[in-house]
């Protein structure tokens, strides 16, 4: 079953991405931002991280790409400590950060040229051609970032982080700036390509709807400072879900008023509750009150889950 | 309806400003010439009353007399009238090149030294400064190092190094050509520092998770994204440049357009230095003109 793939993936390989004890202290004198932050993603996994503004999201980011450094703990990656960035995790920036100056082209033959220095003008036009059509940008290559809307220019960036093929993408808030209509059409197309290539993506956001419609995992960030990871959502929707259809499936119901309740009411109180555990609780919301089969589906889960809570701690 | 009758609205204002500034050089040239006729530098010696007026007169330079002699003095030393202007200035135009002697040179040919000392000073100070500007511009260090120094030698006058580049370079034009490097090099460097500095962090971010190199980094993402203000600073340094050779040439002599100007002065033809005053500033216009250009090409918007 769909639920099977999105949870045992990290179980037959645990810990592709695996966190441990993240700590970002910005002033000794202050607490903490987030404190003792542990969490793992699987190869091929979405994962999503929700939380209130200040919470830290960005700065785990940013630790993941190696862009900054923790006070404390460790990331490693594919059995290495991550340290530095590196072309092998790709970011999606909130605020597309394209080049004004380059053409989309340009742009992303920047991104291919690092990746493959030594490849022929024509493999890099070719190889360009087919994340542009990816993002459904044909016609716009020749034009500059300021020629495009706000949209388009997010799927430049994300057409330019495709294309160096990272091992792992990284999503500050890719679609925050944009209209609801245009933000579901990207989703969209964010959630053929990413089920076509497999792709493990960690990504931030503030719109529950799209945490449930592309991620197979949703991390609750408590509020900070000493922020944590307080929960950690299995989405148990098909994996063949659409935003047109999936508001009929009455687990979404289910999840989205467990996300929505943890953003308006517990992410102030779990800080203090789970200052004992080191690990985040694994939790399965689409389940709860459901019939047989959802529950024997649940079941199963949970058996499996279990060597990551492992692995982790 | 909207966008042509804006565009005619823009057409006409054009044209407006083309009536008015035409008008304007006609109120110059007649203020010029009503200036000019009524009162000749020898009215008050027309007539001198007594010996003590002659001699004060012949101090002056001007010889008393009366007549032909009288009228063609005033025509070499006086403040032209226009039409003296316009002939003295088309006898400089038929003549650009000629070459009689380093007293007799032809306008293109001074205008020629100037712009090469200008060139080759301004050529010297930006390849120190866009580079030194990187360097102080990505490193906290360096630009602590630095500032002191830039904050001292920045207000010197560009001149008040005249006599030390005399004494220690002995050459009077290559001596020209240190002023005009010390006089650019400040706003080309002061100008690379802040646009280095103020590269968008985004954009770094990018070169870092491309690992890219550190030249392909400073050549690709560094210098497009700070040349708006580089070249900004290009175009104040080449202001300044021009300004100061004109300077820098009247103390050196020799050669080139400042020298012209005040050797022409030294001659008393003012319509000569009339005419090197505007060329002067002709050149300098399209100096500017040639630096807008080159900005707008490495301008982008956002």
């Amino acid at each position: 079953m769909s639920t099977d793939t999105c949870v045992t993936q990290p179980a037959s390989t645990p810990g592709f991405i695996s966190v441990e004890a993240l700590t970002k202290r910005y002033r000794p004198d202050m607490p903490p931002v987030f404190e003792n932050v542990s969490f793992t993603i699987g190869q091929g996994e979405f994962v999503c991280i929700i939380g209130h503004s200040g919470c830290g999201k960005s700065t785990i980011l940013n630790v993941l790409a190696g862009l900054e450094e923790a006070t404390s703990g460790h990331v490693i990656m594919a059995n290495r400590e991550i340290s530095g960035p590196s072309l092998d995790r790709g970011v999606v920036f909130q605020g597309h950060a394209l080049m004004p100056w380059l053409t989309v082209q340009a742009n992303i033959a920047f991104a291919v040229r690092s990746r493959h220095p030594k490849w022929t003008r024509e493999q890099i036009g070719a190889h360009i051609q087919r994340f542009v059509d990816m993002v459904g940008l044909n016609g716009s290559e020749k034009k500059k970032p300021s020629e495009l809307s706000g949209g388009m220019r997010q799927r430049v960036g994300i057409a330019r982080a495709f294309a160096v093929e990272p091992k792992m993408l990284l999503l500050d808030e890719p679609f925050g700036a944009l209209d609801a209509l245009t933000r579901g059409v990207i989703q969209d197309e964010l959630l053929k390509i990413v089920s076509a290539t497999r792709q493990t993506v960690f990504m931030i956001t503030h719109d529950v709807d799209e945490a449930i419609l592309l991620s197979n995992k949703i991390m609750l960030m408590s509020n900070g400072p000493r922020a944590r990871i307080a929960e950690i959502v299995v989405n148990t929707l098909p994996a063949d879900r659409q935003r047109e259809t999936m508001h009929h499936d009455p687990q979404y119901y289910r999840i989205r008023n467990h996300l929505v309740d943890f953003l308006v009411r517990r992410s102030r109180e779990t800080d203090r509750d789970l200052e004992s555990s080191a690990t985040p609780r694994l939790v399965r919301p689409g389940l709860d009150d459901g019939d047989g089969d959802g529950e024997g589906e649940g079941a199963a889960v949970v058996r499996n889950a279990i060597p990551i809570i492992k692995a982790v701690a | 309806m909207n966008g042509p009758r804006r565009i005619t609205a823009r057409i006409s204002i054009r044209q407006k400003a083309a009536l008015c500034s035409i008008a304007l050089l006609a109120v110059l040239l007649i203020v010029w010439q009503a200036a000019t006729c009524t009162s000749g530098p020898d009215a008050s010696v027309k007539s001198p009353d007594d010996a003590e007026a002659v001699e004060y007169a012949m101090l002056m330079g001007k010889i008393p007399e009366t007549g032909a002699a009288s009228q063609s003095s005033s025509k070499v030393t006086g403040f032209p009238t226009p039409a003296q202007f316009a002939a003295e200035a088309s006898r400089q135009l038929a003549h650009p090149f000629r070459d009689n002697g380093p007293n007799d040179k032809g306008f293109a040919i001074q205008l020629g030294y100037s712009l090469a000392r200008v060139a080759a000073g301004y050529v010297i100070a930006l390849a120190v400064a866009v580079p030194l500007g990187f360097l102080i511009g990505m490193s906290r260090l360096a630009f602590l190092t630095f500032n002191p120094f830039i904050q001292v030698l920045k207000p010197i006058s560009p001149l008040a190094w005249m006599p030390i580049a005399l004494y220690t370079i002995k050459s009077s034009s290559t001596s020209a050509i240190f002023v005009i490097f010390i006089c650019s090099v400040w706003p080309m460097l002061i100008n690379t520092v802040f646009g280095v500095a103020a590269v968008r962090r985004d954009w770094l971010n990018v070169a870092r998770t491309l690992e890219v190199t550190p030249l392909r980094r400073a050549l690709r993402v560094i210098l497009p994204a700070a040349a708006p203000t580089i070249v900004t600073g290009m175009r104040i340094s080449m202001g300044i440049a021009w300004l100061v050779i004109v300077a820098a040439e009247m103390l050196v002599g020799g050669t080139g357009i400042g020298y012209f100007l005040w050797n022409e002065w030294n001659n008393l033809s003012l319509a000569n230095v009339l005419f090197s005053v505007l060329l002067i500033g002709l050149v300098g216009m399209a100096l500017d003109l040639l630096f807008a250009q080159l900005q707008r090409k490495v301008t982008y918007v956002d």
